[in-house]
């Protein structure tokens, strides 16, 4: 076992790696998971090299994170055998698989936060449970480390953030937070899981420079990703998991649509151009400037029926802000909005419910998912009042409604009373997408609807949107992805620092516009060095 | 809301977590789901078996009856806990409400000189007035439920004692003014307790109704459905466009009236307004919701398990009472079927209990 140092160097320069860091492969040979009869990871056999990254692929569902689990020590149940430097190891805690130098960054942000520890202990957690040593806190000297910490990263914050109650992080501060973490135990193998899915692509761009110094530096490191451009970028290897087995292992150069073939198991093009895009003829909805950000000039936008409106900006444009005051969480605070020629002013969610508009939220666990509740009780939970005749719940009505979004949407689940809490992040999304497809909303409103989302689901999702698009309805998009933007919209508006930057129709558009458009201005405004509180979101 | 984050192995070191996960991993497999579900039936019929061979009084339909008037008071302030467990939270002040009731209606018979009918009246009044004062601090006011509740709790007390002087209040008592008070404690009101409908004492019936209500509202109902809701994540259910503020609002509301008819029992049973009246009902009620929540394997707070678990402490209380253990024995018990029921609700079972008791939701 390798000590582990309580402040370690900053890796990136480096120095001071384990000596044995050579032989750091973790191997794993004929590893297999289960859930009681479900069968999730079969017979995997893998080795990750020091000094090299291998990306991990997989549909929702895979095996991905079961695997991830295994070698990070939170799914001790495992078969198989997992050696670490050449040694059998016991992954059978967090704690022993960090010990053993596998450090993981999950991809739930949240559950790696200690709301109500400042930044500095959320930096440094891993010594709160360190037992004995370090019992005794020394406020200088652990702001000292959490700064060294986060300067590995790039990171320079303030002593007045890192002091502050990590509750107030922004998503993608706390992520870099939980990765600074990671980093502290000088790991031998690095987990990623979706990093990105919370960064702004200049914080990404910075992620993975570390990553890069990292991998020179003799760390092997598995990054999760549903991201081809990033992993084009990153890795050395690529491992594909399809239903628990390894479907195929690539080094470079990547062949793009075999491994798409086998990941999806069907022939899917990589790149879904549009080559042609609807234009929307009804007016469904105007916002009439309505400032999106304290001090930025407001925005006017006409949303149209018959269209698919891609909104694409950074965190931090706005993007939140104006899908909270279309669904009636927020109101404008000046301005006017319009629904259907009618003045629009909702108070609360059910009013714009009740209006025809409907909105799938950021955040999927904190604001859609009700723990414990089957498929179908969480596709009807909006539409009570339908399922039910004198205030009586008509189990049958539930049924069928659950069954035809499960259906519409291809939801793969055992039955509409399975607890959601079983399905993978892609069926939970399709299930609360399509509750609210159910209702034929005038206007759907989807808030980074494709974060943790595999491919299928995101065109699936898609499809659907453009079902509405095409049946009168209209759909609003909201991403920082310019892939899942150009993949699902008709029209594109990029939207920077709370201030419409670029609005057209895709066929017009080209993707060096849009993403000139959406990067260019915002040089200086991404390069966020600060966390502040996030806004708009009830905590 | 704070959960130890995974992956993040807290205090224990690496050798007891496995351990432990070990052995919570082999128990969780013994103890099956049905266990789970039926182990607590299991118990009390056992029980009921046991007290009815050895004790030949116990297996007497008086004593069945008498078992469950006894506990109906109890019962129905654990099912008023149980509703403010649905929205996610808890109230700390039945107890306090439920005698706040007694001296009340006392008060409102014997000085007030009313009849059964208006104090019963009044009492409900002033319950879901309580139920409001806990809403507006909660909801409002936004102080965690705890810490409202137990404030309101020293608050009625206190409001209690200064209306009736610190004094019980009993049927033409002496007032202040050296007078004797005009009222008594009606028939009417009485009744309430000494009553029966066909051979069903009346409290046993309102407890039956009550339940059965209840059961029907949460389970069958679209606002027992909503306040479900509320309770497993108030923001999804926000979203979904449920009136979070309004549910959790007529939770509490709830849950006074129910206190407030507990106290009306306990008021008819002793038939003078004691002071001390509803004192011990605050744990037996939270016991006996907390068990509900494991009883039948639901996994959240629910009306037949509330009423299951207080039969089961009046069952174990009577049945010990027979046999001879003395009365002081009883908490003991109750303790040790509160931490079976616990266990069986977080340990061992798979399903995640979804009973946030005492959260600090804001």
């Amino acid at each position: 076992m390798t000590s582990v140092p309580l402040a370690p160097p900053n890796p990136a320069e480096g120095d001071a790696r384990p000596a044995d860091v050579s032989l750091g492969v973790v191997s794993l040979r004929g590893v297999s998971f289960s859930y009681g009869t479900n069968v999730v990871l079969r017979d995997v056999n893998l080795d990750f090299a020091p000094g090299s990254i291998t990306a991990l692929l997989g549909a929702n569902g895979a095996g991905k994170s079961t695997l991830i689990k295994a070698l990070s020590g939170a799914n001790p149940r495992y078969t198989g055998l997992i050696s670490v430097a050449g040694e059998e190891a016991a992954l059978s805690s967090p704690t022993v698989a960090r010990h053993l130098g596998i450090s993981a960054v999950h991809q739930k942000v949240a559950d790696g936060i200690v709301p109500g520890l400042t930044v500095a202990e959320n930096v440094l957690l891993d010594d709160l449970a360190g037992g004995l040593r370090g019992a005794l806190r020394n406020r200088r000297r652990d702001l000292a480390n959490a700064r060294t910490a986060l300067a590995v990263l790039g990171l320079h914050w303030s002593d007045r953030v890192l002091g502050q109650d990590a509750r107030d992080l922004r998503i993608s501060d706390a992520q870099l937070v939980t990765l600074a973490r990671a980093l502290r135990s000088t790991p031998r193998l690095l987990i990623l899981d979706e990093p990105t899915s919370a960064l702004t692509s200049a914080e990404a761009d910075r992620l993975f420079e570390v990553l890069r110094a990292l991998r020179a530096d003799g760390l092997a490191i598995v990054y999760v990703s549903h991201r081809f451009g990033e992993i084009e970028a990153l890795a050395d290897s690529v491992v594909v998991l399809r239903d628990g087995t390894v479907q195929s292992h690539s080094d470079r150069p990547f062949a793009w649509n075999g491994i798409l073939h086998d990941m999806l198991g069907r022939a899917t093009e990589l790149s879904q151009q549009r080559v042609s895009a609807d234009r929307g003829a009804t007016v469904v909805a105007e916002v009439d400037s309505v400032p999106l950000l304290p001090g930025a000039a407001p925005v006017s936008l006409t949303i149209r029926g018959g269209e698919v409106l891609g909104i694409l900006g950074l965190i931090g444009a706005g993007k939140t802000e104006l899908a909270e005051i279309l669904g009636g969480l927020a109101r404008p605070a000046a301005g006017t909005l319009t629904l259907g020629g009618e003045p629009y002013a909702p108070r609360r969610p059910g009013d714009a419910i009740r209006s025809g508009v409907v909105l799938v939220p950021e955040d999927r666990q904190r604001q859609a998912i009700l723990p414990g509740w089957s498929v179908a009780h969480t596709i009807t939970v909006p539409f009570l009042a339908e399922a039910s005749r004198w205030g009586t719940l008509r189990t049958g009505r539930e049924t069928a409604r659950a069954a035809a979004v499960v259906a519409d949407l291809d939801v793969v689940t055992e039955s509409v009373d399975t607890p959601i809490d079983d399905l993978s992040g892609g069926n939970q999304q399709k299930v609360v997408v399509g509750r609210w497809l159910s209702a034929s909303p005038r206007l759907a409103v989807l808030d980074e609807p494709f974060r943790g989302v595999d491919i299928a689901a995101r065109r699936g999702i898609g499809d659907r949107l453009t079902d509405l698009a095409r049946s009168g309805g209209a759909a609003v998009v909201l991403s920082s992805d310019v892939d899942e933007i150009l993949e699902v919209s008709d029209r594109i508006v990029v939207l920077v620092a709370g201030v419409v930057a670029l609005d057209g129709y895709a066929d017009e558009l080209d993707r060096a516009r849009i993403v000139e458009a959406f990067l260019g201005e915002t040089q200086p405004a991404s390069v966020q060095t600060s966390p502040a509180p996030a806004e708009g979101i009830t905590t | 809301m704070s959960q130890l984050p995974t992956g993040q192995g807290f205090s224990a070191p690496p050798r007891v977590e496995a351990a432990i996960d070990r052995v919570r991993a082999s128990v969780g497999e013994r103890v099956s789901a049905g266990v789970v579900r039926w182990g607590f039936v299991a118990v009390t019929v056992l029980l009921i078996a046991f007290f009815a061979i050895t004790e030949p009084n116990f297996r007497t339909v008086d004593n069945a009856f008498g078992m469950l008037k006894f506990i109906a008071p109890t019962a129905i302030a654990g099912l008023g806990v149980m509703i403010a467990m649905t929205v996610g939270g808890i109230d700390l002040s039945v107890g306090a409400s439920a005698g706040f009731a007694v001296s009340i209606a006392a008060w409102t018979m014997v000085v007030g000189n009313q009849v059964g009918g208006v104090a019963v009246g009044v009492v409900l009044l002033c319950g879901a007035l309580i139920g409001a004062l806990n809403a507006l601090l909660i909801v409002v006011a936004r102080i965690p439920d705890l810490l409202a509740t137990l404030t309101t709790m020293f608050v009625i007390v206190g409001l209690k004692l200064l209306i009736v002087d610190g004094k019980s209040i009993s049927s033409r008592m002496t007032l202040a003014d050296g007078s004797t008070a005009p009222g008594k404690f009606t028939d009417d009101f009485l009744w309430l307790d000494r009553g029966s409908i066909g051979p069903v004492p009346v409290p046993v019936v309102i407890f039956v109704l009550l339940t059965a209500l209840l059961w029907f509202l949460l389970e069958r109902t679209r606002w027992g459905r909503a306040l479900y809701a509320v309770g497993a994540n108030s923001e999804a259910a926000r979203l979904a466009g449920i009136r979070v503020q309004l549910y959790r609002t007529a939770a509490y509301v709830g849950c006074g009236l129910l206190a407030s008819v507990a106290g009306l029992l306990l008021a008819a049973r002793i038939g003078q307004g004691d002071v001390s009246a509803g004192n011990s009902l605050l744990l037996d009620a939270v016991a006996v919701s907390l068990v509900g929540v494991s009883v039948l394997g639901i996994g959240r707070p629910n009306a037949w398990g509330t009423a299951l678990g207080a039969v089961l402490i009046a069952v174990m209380v009577t049945g010990f009472t027979m046999v001879g253990l003395p009365y002081y024995a009883q908490d003991f018990g109750k303790g040790l079927v509160l931490l079976v029921a616990l266990l069986f609700s977080f340990t061992f079972s798979r399903k995640r209990t979804v009973v946030v008791a005492g959260s600090m939701t804001n």
